[in-house]
């Protein structure tokens, strides 16, 4: 299974996590879901000022984000990350997807879009092309059997 | 209310609820109702404005929150009532983006609002100028309730009236 492939960093350390998204329902089943690549979710924020702090501080190796949130809506604060950290990772995880959505959330430097509900096998399709095209020379998917 | 304004919020909800419930969703009843609606379970009303307003509301008995609730986070555990409002959010949150998904690639321009998780006894009323439809979608887990009352704007109205009178 697909789902069941471990998404690791080439120096075998865990990909690291943010989940951005304002319903603690939301960044649950995205936690469980990156947990069975292997992953760790080193940090969570419910809106898009929380998670240019949260990126500031944990820098992790690749974000989820939902689109529309309180405060500061995902496709802005993508932006703002990528504006300051332009090797972010960064991958809108959103319910609504229609063009403009993604067109936008493109222009602004994010990788991939996905749209809920989210299936398991698809996102780990979508980060380990992320991985591998953002830093080929310092990520790897790896499978485990 | 338009049947092009419904057919994507009802493919939405058969396609959210078949994949989070795991399950094969039959539509099992279809009505028409002028009056408030009154929640069964756990309900979840999303409003929309712009080319289309109205608002649509997620009702989910309790057996089928725990489901969703299992599903999608893989706990077994009963959930909190906080957890289980946030199911209802969360799936209403879902079947409308996938709709709305739609309606924007033909055109349509709107605001949809973050979910409101209503606890009251007392019913929700459907827009000023529509009726709301109400479907009843049976699934292994139990049955969920969509009302719908969706109308175009006026602005809309007239843009279309323009339209067909040039």
């Amino acid at each position: 299974m697909e789902d069941n492939k471990a998404l690791r960093m080439k120096d075998g350390q865990p990909v690291r996590y943010l989940v951005v998204d304002d319903s603690l329902f939301a960044r649950k089943n995205l936690g469980r879901i990156v947990a069975s690549f292997e992953g760790v979710v080193t940090g969570e924020a419910a809106h898009g000022l929380a998670a240019i702090e949260e990126y500031d501080r944990l820098q992790p190796d690749l974000v989820l984000m939902d689109v529309t949130m309180p405060e500061m809506e995902g496709i802005e604060a993508a932006g703002r990350i990528i504006a300051k950290h332009p090797g972010a990772r960064i991958v809108m995880v959103s319910s609504v997807g229609d063009q403009d959505n993604i067109s936008h959330a493109l222009q602004k430097g994010v990788l991939h879009f996905v749209q809920k509900p989210v299936k398991p096998e698809q996102l780990h399709s979508v980060i380990k092309r992320v991985l591998d095209a953002k830093a080929p020379a310092c990520l790897e998917g790896t499978a485990q059997s | 209310m338009k049947i092009e304004l419904i057919q994507p919020f009802i493919n939405a909800a058969d396609a959210v609820l078949a994949q989070t419930l795991q399950g094969n969703v039959q539509v099992r009843d279809v009505t028409m109702q002028e009056e408030v609606y009154r929640r069964k379970g756990l309900a979840a009303s999303v409003a929309i404005s712009g080319d289309i307003e109205g608002r649509v509301i997620f009702d989910l008995d309790r057996d089928a929150v725990l489901s969703v609730a299992r599903a999608l986070t893989g706990e077994g555990t009963e959930p909190s009532e906080q957890f289980a409002g946030e199911t209802v959010c969360e799936l209403a949150n879902m079947v409308v983006g996938n709709a709305i998904t739609l309606l924007n690639d033909q055109g349509f321009r709107f605001k949809v609002y973050p979910p409101e998780l209503h606890t009251a006894e007392n019913g929700y009323a459907g827009t000023s100028k529509s009726e709301s439809l109400v479907m009843l979608f049976e699934t292994a887990s139990g049955e969920v309730h969509m009302n719908i009352a969706l109308d175009y704007s006026r602005q809309r109205s007239l843009t279309v009236a323009e339209a067909v009178a040039q």
